[in-house]
């Protein structure tokens, strides 16, 4: 057992780093915000970069890693607010044409709820009697399905365990969530180590040390989970990093926006756009209530 | 990322599995848990046990995984805990290991794997707690022996206990992180006096430990004179990074447990109740796998784990406090009855989030030391 990344996914990791840095700055992030539109040509850019054909076999031109890889990218995809059903997307690249190669949108109905439907070139799931909300998360337009999910979530654990492909885009997702988290991490220790008030900077107060600390906690439990689960790929496991992953950027969000202050509470700070994005993949892929519920049936 | 195990170790685990399932029916019934010296003889007897089956070799000498597969494979059969054993197995051990000389580790190591002997950790002081580096007990040099004089307190297993880890100043003048030395003190020494403290639980497992000019021979100092706070930091980061490793596998038996539980007595039919056991297990299964990154980490670093263990340790007291409190959700009046272990545990788990460096500490190490945030004064 050695529960560390190879060189190779470390490496990996590096590469999407800096492909996400040079793709999806923050100055495109703040541009991405105000268009409200996908990009089409960031989408190519993606898919020529491997971004969605990363786990089909090479024969049919994709880049043949596993699970784990993938969660080490979508971790990089969650930190820098990546936009667009991307989990979709890659979940398509070997049944919709296209899809690998990042020509075309793909976007999935999931808990009653489906992201950028009006971008979408095929939608996985029956649509009819789609309505749109006006989103909480300006970086991801939303339509309700009625008479699916919603608020009175079914508390039936047992049937519901989830189905392969549902279950690796929970995992996924779970894995966007954690690159959230820790990048609300990162902000918060940044601010808290140059903001002075009283004569020091902020990070010296044991208060906001400790948030920073809880922050710490909260992310590396939950990528250790998230990890794990990438590894076993066992829907039970996936289903508890979800739930990890989802509490860690909630909660790591809002810390940063309180380590933030009165800044956190603008527009221009990002922290928002964390937080938004957070509580929109919390409803995707698995709630917690349901998360919880699959756990607890394992028992 | 690599969670399987090799051929070789696959086959230490179904040895293991199989000798553990030939021995625990035989056991006889563990002590009442209030009562020390039956409980130091029972932990011993087990950990000798384990010694003459060739499975105690797993603390200090084996590959960490291996390790992990003993603490998995005994736990998840229900085996006797370390117990008086802790300090030694879990810390005291791993130091000697990692820092003596090759007599000490003869003398030392041995005897802790046998169960023959049980050492105490003598670090705290009435006045220096979370604050350990301003400790006072004195040792003065004379001749070939330290003479040592002050007090020690919330020593755990004091009462039964052969050696203890000892930390004293030996250089008054020095900063006071410079000035300490680490010794392994003979608990039968002339001029020590363990007055036992009741726990809340009503239990004597710690106690106070005075000191009137004890002398420790100068050979029993693990690391140089005056070097004795970067050997603590070695103790710590065994005792926060390792040492409650086979608890986390504990709980999530007791979480099983605490679902048939519930599956019986109707509370499962609570989805409240459900979903809280439910996120409970989903964090202690976490908290395994945190565990199998930090001893990769720690592997991969020559085997002290790193400050890892303090992110570990401040999420797995606090689960743990909640996991008996959901217990006793499930329990309900039984909750109340002293005379059921999960009341006696629910107990001892308010005392995870203060020994082995309360939760304010911890976040404090992991906001300094990981986060590289300010020093506070
Ligand atoms: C069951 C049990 C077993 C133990 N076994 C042993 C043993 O075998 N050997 C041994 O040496 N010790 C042992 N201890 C002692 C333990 O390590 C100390 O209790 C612990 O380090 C806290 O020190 P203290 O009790 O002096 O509390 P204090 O240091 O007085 O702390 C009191 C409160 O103040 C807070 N506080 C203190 N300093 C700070 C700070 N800088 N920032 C924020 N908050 C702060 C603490 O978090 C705590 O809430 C044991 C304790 C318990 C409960």
């Amino acid at each position: 057992m050695d529960f560390r990344l190879t060189e190779d996914q470390r490496a990996l990791r590096t590469g999407v780093r800096e492909l996400l840095a040079r793709l999806f700055d923050r100055e495109a992030l703040r541009s991405a915000v105000s268009a409200g539109r996908l990009d089409r040509d960031l989408w190519r850019e993606l898919g020529d970069a491997g971004f969605f054909a990363l786990r089909l076999p090479e024969a049919e031109g994709g880049v043949g890693l596993g699970l784990p890889e993938a969660v080490l990218v979508f971790e990089e995809a969650g930190r820098v607010l990546l936009p667009g059903p991307v989990v979709a997307t890659h979940l398509a690249a070997g049944s919709v044409p296209g899809a690998a190669e990042g020509a075309v949108v793909v976007t999935s109905v999931d808990e009653g709820l489906v992201p950028w439907l009006d971008e979408a070139d095929v939608v996985v799931g029956d649509v009819t009697g789609a309505v749109s909300v006006r989103s909480v998360d300006p970086l991801t337009p939303l339509h309700r399905v009625p008479g699916t999910g919603g608020c009175a979530h079914p508390f039936r654990p047992a049937e519901r365990l989830p189905t392969t492909g549902a279950a690796e885009a929970t995992l996924l997702t779970a894995a966007e969530q954690v690159g959230s988290a820790q990048a609300t991490t990162d902000a918060a220790v940044a601010y808290a180590r140059t903001r002075a008030q009283f004569g020091q900077v902020i990070g010296g107060f044991q208060a906001v040390k400790h948030l920073c600390a809880g922050m710490l906690v909260r992310v590396e439990l939950a990528r250790a989970a998230v990890w794990a689960a990438a590894v076993t790929g066992d829907p039970v496991e996936i289903a508890g990093a979800k739930l990890l992953a989802d509490g860690a950027a909630v909660r790591n969000a809002r810390d940063c926006l309180q380590v933030h202050g009165g800044m956190g509470f603008t527009w221009e700070a990002d922290v928002h756009l964390h937080l938004k994005r957070a509580w929109v993949r919390a409803e995707l892929g698995m709630t917690a209530a349901r998360a919880e519920e699959t756990v607890a049936a394992g028992l | 990322m690599d969670l399987s195990c090799t051929d070789e170790e696959e086959a230490y685990r179904a040895r293991l599995r199989e000798w553990l399932a030939a021995t625990l029916p035989g056991l006889p019934e563990r002590p009442d848990p209030l009562d020390w010296p039956a409980r130091r003889a029972y932990d011993c007897g087990w950990q000798r046990r384990l010694y003459d089956a060739g499975y105690a070799d797993t603390h200090w000498d084996a590959s960490p995984t291996q390790r992990l597969i003993f603490l998995e494979e005994t736990e998840r059969a229900g085996a006797p805990y370390v117990g008086a054993n802790f300090v030694g197995l879990l810390h005291a051990g791993p130091t000697i290991a990692a820092e003596g000389t090759e007599a000490q580790r003869a003398r030392w190591l041995p005897p802790i794997l046998r169960g023959d002997e049980v050492w105490c950790q003598g670090f705290s002081e009435p006045d220096a707690g979370s604050d350990l580096a301003s400790l006072r007990t004195k040792a003065v040099r004379d001749g070939d022996a330290y003479v040592v004089t002050g007090q020690k307190i919330w020593t755990s297993h004091a009462e039964v206990a052969d050696w203890c880890e000892l930390l004293v100043r030996t250089d008054p003048e020095a900063p006071k992180h410079r000035g300490i030395t680490w010794l392994a003190m003979p608990m039968d020494a002339p001029g020590i006096t363990v007055r036992p403290l009741r726990t809340l639980a009503g239990s004597t497992e710690f106690a106070e430990v005075f000191l009137d000019e004890v002398r420790v021979p100068v050979s029993h100092r693990v690391g140089e004179e005056n070097d004795g706070w970067r050997v603590t930091m070695v103790t710590l980061s065994f005792e926060r990074g390792t040492a409650f490793v086979g608890e986390v596998v504990a709980c999530r038996r007791l979480l099983g447990e605490l679902a048939r539980t519930a599956r019986k007595n109707g509370t499962w039919d609570d989805p409240v109740l459900r979903r809280r056991l439910g996120r409970l297990s989903a964090e202690f299964q976490a908290l395994w796998r945190l565990t199998q990154a930090n001893v990769s980490e720690a592997q991969a670093s020559g085997g002290v784990p790193g400050a890892g263990g303090s992110v570990f340790k401040l999420h797995y007291s606090h689960a743990r406090q909640e996991l008996y409190d959901a217990a006793a959700a499930v329990l309900g009046p039984d909750a109340l009855d002293l005379g059921r272990d999960w009341t006696l545990d629910r107990l001892s788990s308010l005392s995870y989030t203060i020994a082995a460096g309360t939760s304010q500490i911890q976040r404090n190490i992991v906001a300094e030391r990981i986060l590289g945030l300010p020093k506070g004064r």
